[in-house]
């Protein structure tokens, strides 16, 4: 379990579940689940246009993560993320599956990408992830104070600055990112379950924002190693472990949550 | 040159929202640490007047200018209508304060002795030192509006602005905090803005009103301004204002009959202003 032939799955599964868990934090906060669901699906169908053009899937991933950030945040007004969202993700599955025909890959890959294949990862795509997973961090830190407030409302973050305008753009783009390292690892299907179930959690265990933060990092670390290791000894995929352990985690943070509010 | 006493002033200005003329011709001055009203039924355009101060709404025609800076710096404190907190957002009443100390800087905050100082200052300034700890969502509609007005005053701005900040309180609760803003108006030397669609709860407290209607606005003393012909001229139709156990009264005709008619049988407590 702790091979040299697994010591790329234990890294790159914690490097992901820290980037996932501190953006998690934000789609929470945000309201932006679906967003979160439509952006990683979105781009699994770049991972196929990747393997049809002969370039690094990583590559397809983040063009298409892209393209989704502009299409959902040109196409959304107001409260309408939603609907973008929805559209930008019925547009690329389209497109996915039209460029797998193309391509015609076997279905062992297409259930890789839409599940996740952690064992699969080479030492190329793991300089790739660190790379941009502290690109996402960097530009997450950098704005963490302003998307807090914004969070809080948006007219008080457009009072502090001046003007009406909200960080969609640079949201979305950290969204993108991070979707695009994780597809690989934990599938399109189960980035936004590793995404949504830690943070939502980490908001019933603690009041102090940041703190909530690292609680989520910590339960994200937590998922990804646990189900790693359970699907090692069941031969299960890792996918099914990553999904149960996310909802579990959400479980629990209502359960907590409940217990809390009882008391009070 | 800017008059140092000033805190705004809106000089004739317009403003369209989606081509409908909702602000025309407005105009009107705050000095330095006035308390002001802006007094409008729904509608009227109380809000967008805010936000253009803001710098959040274009303006068609005329400028604002504001004390030692232009619109759009965000230096100018803001408390929102009706704010939903998030009951699920993990955010304490300090942190609230906190982001409004720092919330648009960029990289994480440093805590510090100073700034954690700043915070409880203004926390215990608008009485919220004993829930400063709770999580913001889940306070009662009163304790929230203290919090956010500890959000918009902690940078210190020399204006602030609050949109219906009485709206959903109840009687004593109005009171409670009428009383604070005139307090903290006084003490940090801030001009405040507030906006309303009843004046009674601000009458005693306001050094000057501001009448909206019909995309027009009067400005001045409340004695001046909250009379029967200048109300009936801005609001284009005649209405009176009957003053009743030193509250004020704004009616149209036919209910205003059934006023006099009860002012005629008790006339010891009520008299018609002219």
């Amino acid at each position: 379990m702790f091979s040299t032939f697994m010591a790329h799955a234990w890294i790159v599964a914690t490097m992901v579940a820290v980037v996932a868990g501190a953006v998690g934090f934000f789609v929470v906060a945000r309201r932006a689940a679906f967003a979160a669901h439509a952006l990683p699906l979105g781009a699994f169908p770049g991972a196929a246009a990747a393997s049809l053009l002969g370039v690094s899937q990583l590559l397809g991933l983040v063009v298409f993560s892209a393209l989704g950030v502009a299409a959902i945040a040109r196409l959304q007004r107001g409260e309408r993320r939603e609907v973008a969202s929805a559209l930008w993700l019925a547009l690329s599955l389209a497109v996915g599956t039209l460029l797998l025909g193309f391509s015609g890959q076997y279905v062992q890959s297409i259930y890789g990408l839409l599940f996740g294949e952690v064992l699969g990862i080479s030492r190329g795509q793991l300089v790739g992830v660190a790379a941009l997973g502290v690109v996402a961090l960097s530009v997450l830190v950098l704005f963490a104070r302003r998307l807090l407030l914004e969070s809080l409302s948006e007219d008080l973050a457009g009072a502090a600055v001046g003007r009406s305008s909200r960080l969609e753009w640079v949201f979305l783009g950290i969204l993108a990112l991070s979707s695009a390292i994780a597809v690989p690892v934990v599938g399109a299907l189960l980035v936004f379950s590793l995404m949504v179930g830690p943070a939502s959690a980490a908001r019933a265990f603690t009041d102090r924002p940041w703190r909530a933060l690292a609680v989520s990092v910590a339960l994200a670390i937590g998922t990804v190693w646990a189900a790693i290791a359970l699907s090692y000894l069941s031969n299960w995929p890792v996918g099914f472990f990553v999904g149960v352990l996310s909802a579990a985690c959400y479980v629990a943070g209502r359960l907590h949550g409940g217990g809390v509010a009882q008391a009070a | 040159m800017t008059d140092p006493s000033m805190a705004l002033a809106v000089e004739q200005v317009c403003i369209a929202l989606g081509g409908r003329r909702v602000l025309r011709d407005v105009s009107f001055r705050l000095e330095a640490g006035e308390f002001c009203g802006l007094i409008g039924s729904n509608g009227s355009g109380k809000t967008t007047l805010l936000r253009a101060i803001l710098g959040f709404v274009r303006l068609e025609a005329g400028r604002i200018r504001l004390a030692g800076h232009s619109a759009g710096t965000g230096l100018i404190g803001y408390v929102p209508q009706k704010i939903a907190l998030d009951p699920g957002l993990p955010l304490r009443a300090r942190d609230v304060v906190a982001l409004g100390l720092d919330g648009a800087r960029l990289g994480p905050a440093l805590p510090s002795r100073a700034r954690r100082a700043r915070v409880d200052e203004m926390l215990q300034a608008v009485g919220a030192l004993e829930f400063a700890e709770q999580r913001v969502g889940l306070l009662s509609g009163g304790q929230q509006q203290r919090v956010l007005v500890a959000h918009a005053l902690v940078r210190r701005p020399r204006l602030l602005l609050l949109d219906e900040p009485l709206a959903n309180l109840d009687v004593r609760s109005t009171a409670e905090i009428v009383a604070l803003l005139r307090r903290l108006s006084r003490d940090y030397g801030a001009a405040v803005l507030l906006s309303a669609h009843d004046v009674n709860p601000l009458l005693s407290a306001m050094d000057r009103v501001i009448y909206l209607a019909n995309g027009s606005a009067v400005a001045g003393r409340a004695d001046d301004v909250v009379r029967t012909e200048v109300l009936s001229s801005l609001y284009g139709y005649h209405v009176d204002v009957v003053r009743v156990h030193g509250r004020v009264v704004v009616v149209a005709a036919e209910a205003s009959e059934q006023i006099h008619a009860a002012v005629a049988r008790n006339p010891e407590h009520t008299a018609p202003v002219p």
